[in-house]
């Protein structure tokens, strides 16, 4: 499958997206080339979560075009998506895994194998025949990881991944996310934890009322960002 | 009127597994339990369907279903004696006064409340599943088998009241089948005949048989829906 050519850059172009009579997400562009770990931020209701779901196809613009590097993106996508609330079936935790691949149309030994690798890779290997439901919070997220990563995707889309977890589990899916990006996959993730954006991120899309006000390598970010709206954020200011 | 002689007599025709008295019981299962097997087979998959579809006139589709959960059983057994009579559109089949066409009847009793509890099964189910299911690719149609699984302990209930409702019936039944000794005499048309006739042992036997039965089954649905959802969380 890796030798079809690359679906990145995703190019983001001029896209909105309105609902409820308003503009909620307001003529975004940028591109995501292969490699790294960009971060959304912004505050509550900015536009991070619907252009990470514009992005991974979940919504149609309202107007502009988001296209892959390789043209239409084909019955199997690779990109994957995470969200907010981990997302689990009713089944067991290898079961999850299984039923994910089954639906991008993988069987027999692959998704035997691709199973096992995944369970391994993010340490659910004791837990395979559990109910998915009955893990705790930071399991279950490492688990939506874990499903998402056995699809073997090129850019990975979280939405919040952490926010509904503790601090220690938030450390650990941190760490994952940063195992992630070792391993070449492009991460997309959206954050409104300043904190973990510092600690993740190579570049930075600061997002306000749906329009994208600073598009910056992290470092310049954090060193100064050059938008009014993003120096009032940084400083904790309520902005909204 | 002696009630201990007649629940004396009751026990004895169930102990004593009268063959007529099994022939009934036997019926009442069988024509039962294919109504429920077939009405599932057509309401699950079109349930689900009506939970993720959306076009115009659906709010009436919902509330017509909905309605018709209350259908009475002798309006349904009379369309089905319309429709299988021998002046009727399905009369050359022969079908009127046979078991075939009490199945016939009782589907169409139970397959409303079939489809209108996976409606709203499926559609609770979906509300939850909904961003992971279109983020694998599985949309439409091709979220019904992964929703109907999952579902599937909450399902066993609503295939559990069109049990309920066909078992207890009498209209539809004794409508379409006649009421045939040995023949389509299931357990509600015996206890109706019976009682009208004065013979209450017979009558009462075949009604503690079937709460009995209705009992038995609910209890095998509820333990294997406990320990499988303990397994599935």
């Amino acid at each position: 499958m890796r030798d079809i050519a690359s679906i990145l850059p995703l190019s983001v172009d001029r896209v909105s997206f309105t609902g409820e009579g308003r503009k909620l997400v307001d003529v975004v562009s940028f591109a995501v080339p292969a490699g790294g770990l960009t971060v959304l931020l912004g505050p509550n209701g900015a536009g991070k979560s619907l252009t990470l779901r514009l992005c991974h196809g979940l919504l149609k613009p309202s107007a502009g075009e988001i296209a892959w590097a390789n043209g239409a993106a084909g019955r199997v996508k690779r990109h994957a998506m995470v969200f907010q609330k981990p997302i689990m079936l009713r089944r067991s935790v290898e079961a999850n895994i299984a039923h994910a691949l089954a639906a991008a149309g993988i069987s027999g030994i692959e998704r035997r194998q691709r199973c096992g690798a995944a369970l391994d890779r993010f340490g659910l290997g004791e837990r395979a025949a559990q109910p998915a439901r009955l893990l705790s919070g930071g399991e279950q997220q490492r688990l939506a990881i874990a499903r998402a990563w056995a699809l073997r995707p090129e850019l990975l889309f979280l939405d919040e991944p952490t926010s509904q977890l503790d601090p220690a589990a938030t450390r650990q899916i941190e760490e994952l996310l940063s195992g992630l990006v070792a391993e070449g996959i492009t991460v997309m993730m959206s954050t409104h934890d300043l904190g973990q954006a510092k600690r993740l991120a190579n570049r930075v899309l600061f997002l306000h009322r749906g329009r994208l006000v600073e598009d910056r390598p992290a470092a310049d970010f954090f060193a100064g960002p050059l938008a009014p709206e993003a120096r009032a954020f940084l400083a904790g200011e309520l902005i909204w | 009127m002696d009630f201990g002689a007649i629940f004396q007599a009751a026990f004895a025709l169930m102990v004593g597994l009268d063959p007529a008295f099994l022939a009934i019981v036997g019926l009442s299962l069988r024509v039962t339990l294919t109504a429920v097997l077939i009405a599932a087979l057509i309401g699950l998959p079109l349930g689900a369907a009506l939970a993720l579809a959306r076009f115009p006139g659906r709010a009436v589709v919902i509330v017509c279903l909905n309605a018709l959960m209350g259908l009475p059983p002798v309006v349904a057994g009379l369309v089905v004696f319309l429709l299988l009579s021998r002046s009727g559109p399905l009369g050359p089949l022969g079908l009127l006064f046979t078991p075939t066409a009490m199945i016939v009847a009782q589907v169409i009793l139970v397959v409303p409340i079939v489809i209108a509890l996976t409606r709203q099964i499926v559609e609770d189910l979906w509300a939850e599943y909904r961003d992971h299911l279109r983020s694998v690719g599985l949309e439409g149609l091709r979220a019904i088998p992964t929703l109907l699984w999952d579902g599937r302990f909450a399902l066993a209930t609503a295939l559990l009241a069109g049990f309920g409702r066909a078992s207890a019936e009498v209209g539809a039944v004794l409508i379409v089948g006649g009421n045939i000794a040995g023949y389509t005499r299931t357990m509600t048309t015996a206890i109706t005949l019976e009682t009208s006739k004065g013979d209450l042992p017979l009558a009462l036997g075949l009604g503690l048989v079937l709460i009995a039965l209705t009992l038995a089954i609910n209890a095998i649905a509820f333990g294997a829906s406990r320990i499988g959802a303990r397994y599935a969380g």
